[in-house]
C-alpha cells in the first residue's frame, strides 16, 4: 500500500511540475481522502442505524417516533451523500444542481397530502368508516 | 478530453455562489472537475431519486387515503427465533448488511486511487456478495409473506394496498441492487486484470476506462443504499 501510495504521489508530482493549477484540479477529481474518515462514518452509520432500529424495537408512538425516525434517516442519508459520495468536496454547481432538484419533491408531498386527505374525508363521508 | 479543458484553466476559479454562477455561465461545461461520465452518473441517480420518490409518494397517498387500518409492519415482518417474536428483525439485518455494503464500495474507491489493483478488486466483489447476501434475504422475505396470504390487491391484516406497494418499492430496490452486484463483477475483473493500467479497451463501449469507473460504480452503489435508508424509514418504520 506504502508503495501504491508514493507512486500515487509520484505521478501528482510529475503532473505539478507539467502545469500547477492543473495538478491541483487533478487532486480535487480524485477523491483521495484517509481511510479513518471512511471508517468513521462507517461506525456512525451503524449507530444511526440501531438507533431508529430501537425506535421500532421499544415501540415508540406518535410525533416521536415520527421525528426520531425523520431525524435518523435525514443524518443516514447526508452522511452517504456527503461522504461516501464525496459530495461534500464537490464544487457547489454539481452539488447544487444535484440536491436542490429533489427538495422539490417536498412540494409534491404536500400536493399528494392534501389530495389524499380529501380522498378520504370523501371515503368516510360516502362510504362510511367500515370497510 | 477533459484534460485538454482543464489544462487551459489560469487562475483558481471562485467558489461560492460566484462559482456557481461562473461555472453555469462559462459557455464550456458547467461541472469543472467532474468528468462527464462522473456528471451522467450524478443526473442518472437524480432522476431515479424522482422515481422512488414517486413510489414513496404514491405508498404516502395510499395509506392516508384509505378507510381501512395499516397492517403494522413490525408484526408483519417480524421473526420468530428462540420462541419470541422480534420485530423487525431480518429487516434490520438487511439494512446493516446493505450500509456494511456501501463501507467496502467507499474504500475500494480509496484503493482505486492509490492503484491498488488486488484491494480494489477484493473490496468490490465483497461488496457484491454482500449485495447479493441483501437480495437473497429479500428473496426470503418476498417467500414469507407470499406463503402467509400477501399479494398485489390483498393481504389478511389490512389494507390491500399494502401488498401493491411492497412489491412494487422492494421489488425495484432489489433489481437496482441485482443490477448492481452484476455490474461490481465486470468492474471488479476489468480491475483485477489491470485494465485501467494497460489501456485495455472496454468490450462493449470499445473505450479505455480509468480507476475513476470505480469510483462511478461507487456513486451508483451507495445511491442504492441511500434509497434503502428511506424506504426502511418510510416503509417499514413509519
Amino acid at each position: 500500500m506504502a508503495e501504491a501510495t508514493a507512486n500515487g504521489l509520484g505521478q501528482h508530482a510529475l503532473h505539478a511540475a507539467h502545469e500547477a493549477p492543473a495538478a491541483v484540479a487533478h487532486a480535487d477529481a480524485h477523491q483521495e481522502h484517509p481511510i479513518k474518515l471512511y471508517l468513521v462514518v462507517w461506525a456512525w452509520l451503524f449507530i444511526l442505524s440501531t438507533c431508529s432500529y430501537l425506535v421500532d424495537y421499544f415501540g415508540l408512538h406518535g410525533y416521536l417516533r415520527w421525528s426520531l425516525i425523520l431525524i435518523f434517516m435525514i443524518l443516514k442519508a447526508g452522511l452517504i451523500v456527503a461522504v461516501f459520495m464525496h459530495m461534500a468536496w464537490e464544487r457547489l454547481a454539481l452539488a447544487y444542481a444535484i440536491i436542490l432538484p429533489p427538495i422539490l419533491v417536498l412540494v409534491f408531498v404536500t400536493m399528494m397530502v392534501l389530495e389524499a386527505d380529501y380522498t378520504l374525508f370523501t371515503r368516510l363521508t360516502f362510504f362510511g368508516s367500515g370497510p | 478530453m477533459a484534460e485538454t479543458l482543464t489544462h487551459t484553466q489560469t487562475e483558481p476559479r471562485p467558489s461560492g455562489w460566484q462559482g456557481i454562477a461562473a461555472d453555469w455561465s462559462s459557455d464550456q461545461r458547467a461541472f469543472k472537475n467532474v468528468s462527464w461520465g462522473k456528471a451522467m452518473m450524478w443526473i442518472f441517480l437524480l432522476s431515479d431519486t424522482f422515481i422512488f420518490g414517486c413510489f414513496l409518494l404514491s405508498y404516502m397517498t395510499a395509506r392516508i387515503s384509505t378507510r381501512v387500518p395499516w397492517p403494522n409492519p413490525s408484526e408483519v415482518f417480524a421473526l420468530r427465533i428462540g420462541g419470541s417474536d422480534i420485530p423487525l428483525i431480518l429487516i434490520a439485518i438487511m439494512t446493516f448488511v446493505l450500509i456494511s455494503s456501501s463501507g467496502t464500495m467507499a474504500m475500494a474507491v480509496n484503493f482505486g486511487y492509490r492503484r491498488d489493483r488486488r484491494k480494489t478488486a477484493i473490496l468490490m466483489l465483497l461488496t457484491a456478495a454482500l449485495g447479493a447476501t441483501f437480495v437473497g434475504m429479500q428473496a426470503f422475505e418476498w417467500t414469507k409473506l407470499i406463503t402467509e396470504g400477501v399479494r398485489p390487491w390483498g393481504n389478511p391484516w389490512g389494507a390491500a394496498q399494502f401488498g401493491s406497494t411492497f412489491f412494487m418499492i422492494t421489488g425495484f430496490h432489489g433489481t437496482h441492487v441485482t443490477i448492481g452486484v452484476i455490474f461490481l463483477i465486470i468492474v471488479a475483473r476489468k480491475v483485477w486484470r489491470g485494465d485501467f493500467d494497460t489501456g485495455r479497451r472496454g468490450f462493449f463501449t470499445s473505450r479505455t476506462g480509468r480507476y475513476e469507473n470505480v469510483e462511478i460504480m461507487g456513486l451508483y452503489w451507495h445511491f442504492v443504499d441511500l434509497v434503502w435508508v428511506f424506504i426502511f424509514a418510510f416503509f417499514y418504520l413509519w
